[in-house]
């Protein structure tokens, strides 16, 4: 409901987009030549019809417009991908689906069988009168599978059994045709409608009917699924072609094996008798019908096609336009949506498992996506005091008296500071996959940023920290970042260490590089007022240079994040247990289309949060760039 | 007394390209407490490096600058620098690039701000404390850069070309800014600039130098700076003495101008 309306608004917007943007083409002064860049300002409306498109294309591929708008038509095109589907055994003996007739296809494979072993035995040791015999043999094989395809000699109770089933088709396309049929209410109704509804389950669709338009084609294919299985019973083996068989097998079975011309031939000798009863069997198979003989089935089938095709009526054109892309498919049990349908989450199902996910209760494998939680402060503060702190102070941690008595001294004390054990206030703190995910970022970015800049600041003034440092960093800043992946994740393991690591290499390198730029970049003259006025080395760094790279410290800030964000994902996909990457990792073992959608989203989203942000800050703290 | 004393002073520099420059050769003057001097030549001839030695971000290759009996040797308070473009620190305002030597010496806040008023109103920028120094037009931001040099009190004011970049209208304004300043502090002034007609009118004294190796070609005492505050600007241009003299300097660096491009084309 939402969906349809949503739909159809957005559909709207961008119509009222594109007249509002000519009405104004046509009101506004047209001297702006081509080129001029301000022809591309402005444009709002643009960006609706922008957002819109990609709406609208998304709610459209995905099926989800079509289901908002045809909420039943998936389950009655399941009922009639059933009756597609107890017809296909018979469809395909005919040029249907395929494109030869299937007793052509069976006989040139079976031709082309004996024309191997005609060549083969030409090719063997064999004695004259083997040989002769043996060739015999083959050639009445052969004449046996030409007299499959001859009407003269096929049984009258077979063309007969062929006929019945071309009738049966013919019935059920006439009563198909009819608006009543099957003329029963449907007895599973009840149980059909409680059926979880479309999408909401890992069942696709509901399987069972659900309409009377539906039960109709239900009750088809129930009937078509018989005239099938009698179909597929349906043998060549009439008296004629049965005697000739045997007359065959005979043949071939008396032939004495002479096992005096040495162990080779004789094994020869056996496999070529083993050959010949392959070719045999499938001949014995009798799926081989003269040409004629089928045509009543073949016709019945084509007939019923096209009745049961006008008889869909409307659903054929919601099929092809509502449900574009693909199709809906019957299985043995379920049905399911091909195509775009399926591997193109519908935006309203992504929705809902982000909001069931988002409820910290729910969350991914046991942790929410963002929540809080409440944990005694000491256990926060414990990670910024380093434990070897009560190491330093002088004395001995405390040893029990003989009364079995520990008395702690301020060493003691100390250490259990260091390491959070102590009663203390209880303070919210986040917890969750995003929070996990965006703290490795800022962690990373905070270490990058902290030794970095100093760093690329140094070696824009020093010779010294250029010549030394240059090389360390151009080595080991064009190898990709995931390269070293797997041996930070060694060194310093898969959870937050190995990956806040492997985020702070690459934030330093881009921070050492456009710090150094922005030190190099400062103009002399600046640095010479600096002198001139008092001040000393150190104010210099900090009040002209400093300030005068920000841009560029600012903008290598930017870079990073984009570049951490990147490397972050991809290193929680490879190891780990909690993070984005990690939920879309597991989500696409599981091939759960609709989460890997939502991290996508997320991922996205987030992204543009961080670099809104930094335009922001950039925005406010250099606005004099490119003006100095 | 702290006067000017230069003392044989000379520059050579070694090219990228293997050679030397003799920017500077055996120059020596004394400038006293109080005069105005301005500097004059074609470009190339070691203006810059004369003004950058004094200020004291290099070190001359022979002899030396004294400041009042001291050797230069470093960049120092007592003497401030205004440059061709402003060098204002552009992320601070007005009144931090005026106060930005106070504030490096760490000098008491209210003080520091009553002073930085001060020099805003002498220089013409009453109001104009808190804007960004990005949002000034070129007038402006000179007068903010010689706010800036003036607050620190120093002994010798150096000025390298500081109107070059301005408007003629500006520049006529600036020009009595500076002369009024002169009179007012009593302070040292060298301003180096490459218009003849500002040299003439800012010139107490005036060196015209000559290229190759760069060295002091002729000395001029002049008038005009003692009545360019109380006479019109323009009536000074159209005096007899005033035409004669740019007429003859022009004919000079013209020459040496020719000098060297023969020396060029021979090469
Ligand atoms: N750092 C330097 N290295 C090499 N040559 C220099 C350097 N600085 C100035 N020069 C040379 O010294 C001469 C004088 O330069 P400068 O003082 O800038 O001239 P002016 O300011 O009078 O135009 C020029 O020939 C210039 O090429
Ligand atoms: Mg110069």
């Amino acid at each position: 409901m939402i969906v349809g309306i949503l739909f159809i608004v957005l559909i709207c917007l961008i119509i009222g987009a594109i007249i509002y943007g000519r009405r104004l083409v046509r009101t506004e002064v047209t001297d702006a030549v081509f080129g001029n860049p301000t022809r591309a300002l402005g444009g709002w409306h643009w960006i609706v019809a922008g957002v819109s498109s990609i709406l609208v294309i998304w709610l459209y591929f995905s099926w989800d417009a079509g289901r908002a708008f045809f909420p039943t038509a998936a389950n009655e095109l399941c009922q009639v991908a059933k009756l597609n589907r107890t017809a296909n055994p018979i469809r395909s003996a005919f040029p249907l689906e395929n494109r030869q007739l299937r007793s052509t296809a069976l006989l040139e494979r079976d031709y082309g069988q004996i024309e191997a072993l005609e060549a083969k035995l030409a090719d063997t040791n064999f004695n004259d009168a083997d040989r002769t015999e043996l060739k015999s043999i083959i050639a009445e094989m052969r004449d046996t599978l030409a007299l499959q395809a001859s009407p003269s000699i096929m049984d009258p109770t077979t063309a007969g059994k062929l006929d019945e089933i071309a009738n049966r088709i013919n019935e059920l396309a006439v009563n198909i045709s009819d608006d009543n049929y099957p003329g029963t209410p449907d007895p599973d109704r009840e149980k059909a409608l409680q059926q979880p509804a479309w999408g909401e389950t890992s069942v696709e669709i509901p399987p069972m009917a659900i309409t009377d338009f539906g039960y109709k084609f239900s009750k088809a294919s129930e009937v078509m699924d018989g005239i099938s299985k009698d179909f597929s019973k349906i043998r060549n083996n009439g008296e004629g072609i049965t005697a000739k068989l045997e007359g065959l097998q005979a043949r071939y079975k008396g032939f004495k094996i002479d096992d005096t011309e040495g162990e080779a031939i004789t094994a020869e000798r056996k496999e070529m008798i083993k050959q010949i009863e392959k070719i045999y069997r499938r001949i014995d198979d009798g799926k081989i019908f003269p040409t004629a003989m089928t045509q009543s089935v073949e016709k019945a089938l084509i007939n019923f096609d096209d009745v049961q095709k006008s008889e869909q009526g409307s659903l054929r054109l919601i099929d092809i336009f509502a449900l574009p892309g693909g199709d809906i498919l019957a299985g043995n049990r379920a049905c399911s949506e091909q195509g775009s349908g399926r591997w193109l989450p519908k935006p309203s199902d992504t929705l809902n498992t982000f909001v069931k996910m988002a409820d910290p209760d729910v969350g991914y494998k046991g942790i929410p996506l963002l929540w809080y939680e409440m944990k005694p402060i000491g256990t926060v503060l414990e990670i910024l005091v380093p434990d070897w702190i009560a190491d330093l102070i002088p004395g001995e941690y405390s040893r029990h008296d003989d009364n079995g008595k520990v008395l702690n001294n301020l060493k003691d004390r100390v250490y259990a500071f260091a390491t959070g054990q102590y009663e203390s206030m209880l303070v919210p703190i986040p917890i969750g996959h995003i929070w996990d995910s965006l703290m490795r970022v800022l962690a990373g970015l905070f270490f990058g940023i902290l030794l970095g800049v100093p760093l690329g600041l140094y070696m824009g003034l020093s010779r010294f920290a250029k010549g030394f440092f240059d090389p360390l960093i151009e080595l080991y800043r064009p190898i990709p970042p995931l390269a070293w992946a797997p041996l930070i994740l060694t060194i310093f393991g898969i959870q937050d260490d190995g990956k806040i690591f492997l985020l702070f290499m690459v934030a330093f390198a881009i921070m050492v590089i456009s710090a150094r730029t922005g030190a190099t970049g400062t103009q002399l003259s600046k640095i010479h007022a600096a002198h001139s006025l008092g001040a000393t080395k150190f104010q210099i760094i900090r009040k002209v240079i400093l300030p005068n790279s920000l841009p560029e410290i600012l903008t290598g800030i930017r870079i990073a994040i984009g570049v951490c964000w990147g490397t972050l994902v991809a290193a929680e996909m490879l190891a780990g247990t909690t993070g984005i990457g990690f939920v879309e990792n597991v989500a696409r073992k599981q091939s759960d289309y609709e989460i890997i959608w939502m991290t996508i989203l997320l991922l996205g989203l987030l992204g543009l949060m961080f670099d809104l942000i930094m335009r922001f800050i950039i925005h406010r703290t250099i606005p004099w760039r490119g003006k100095g | 007394m702290s006067d000017l004393i230069a003392d044989k002073v000379n520059m050579v520099f070694n090219t990228k390209g293997g050679g030397i420059v003799h920017a500077l050769k055996d120059v020596s003057f004394t400038l006293k407490e109080g005069e105005l001097l301005s500097v004059l030549g074609p470009s190339g001839c070691g203006k810059t490096t004369l003004l950058n030695i004094i200020a004291g971000f290099n070190r001359p290759t022979g002899g030396a600058f004294y400041l009042g009996n001291e050797e230069i040797s470093g960049p120092g308070v007592n003497r401030g620098m205004v440059f061709q473009q402003g060098a204002l620190f552009e992320w601070l305002t007005v009144a931090e690039n005026v106060n930005f030597g106070l504030r490096m010496k760490g000098s008491d806040k209210k003080e520091t701000a009553k002073k930085v008023e001060e020099w805003l109103d002498i220089v013409g920028l009453q109001g104009f404390g808190d804007t960004p120094t990005y949002q000034l037009s070129g007038g402006m931001q000179q007068r903010v850069a010689l706010a800036r040099c003036l607050i620190n009190d120093p002994d010798l004011i150096l000025m390298d070309e500081p109107l070059g970049a301005l408007d003629a209208l500006t520049r006529e304004k600036m020009q009595t800014l500076v002369l009024k300043i002169w009179k007012e502090t009593g302070k040292t002034i060298m301003i180096i600039t490459h218009s003849v007609e500002e040299a003439l009118l800012l010139g107490e004294r005036l060196f015209v130098m000559a290229p190759r190796p760069g060295r002091l070609h002729k000395e001029y005492n002049l008038p005009f700076a003692e009545q360019g505050l109380t006479t019109d600007p323009r009536e000074i241009k159209n005096s007899d003495l005033f035409t004669e003299t740019r007429e003859e300097i022009l004919t000079m660096i013209w020459d040496m101008e020719e000098e060297i491009m023969g020396k060029s084309n021979a090469a």
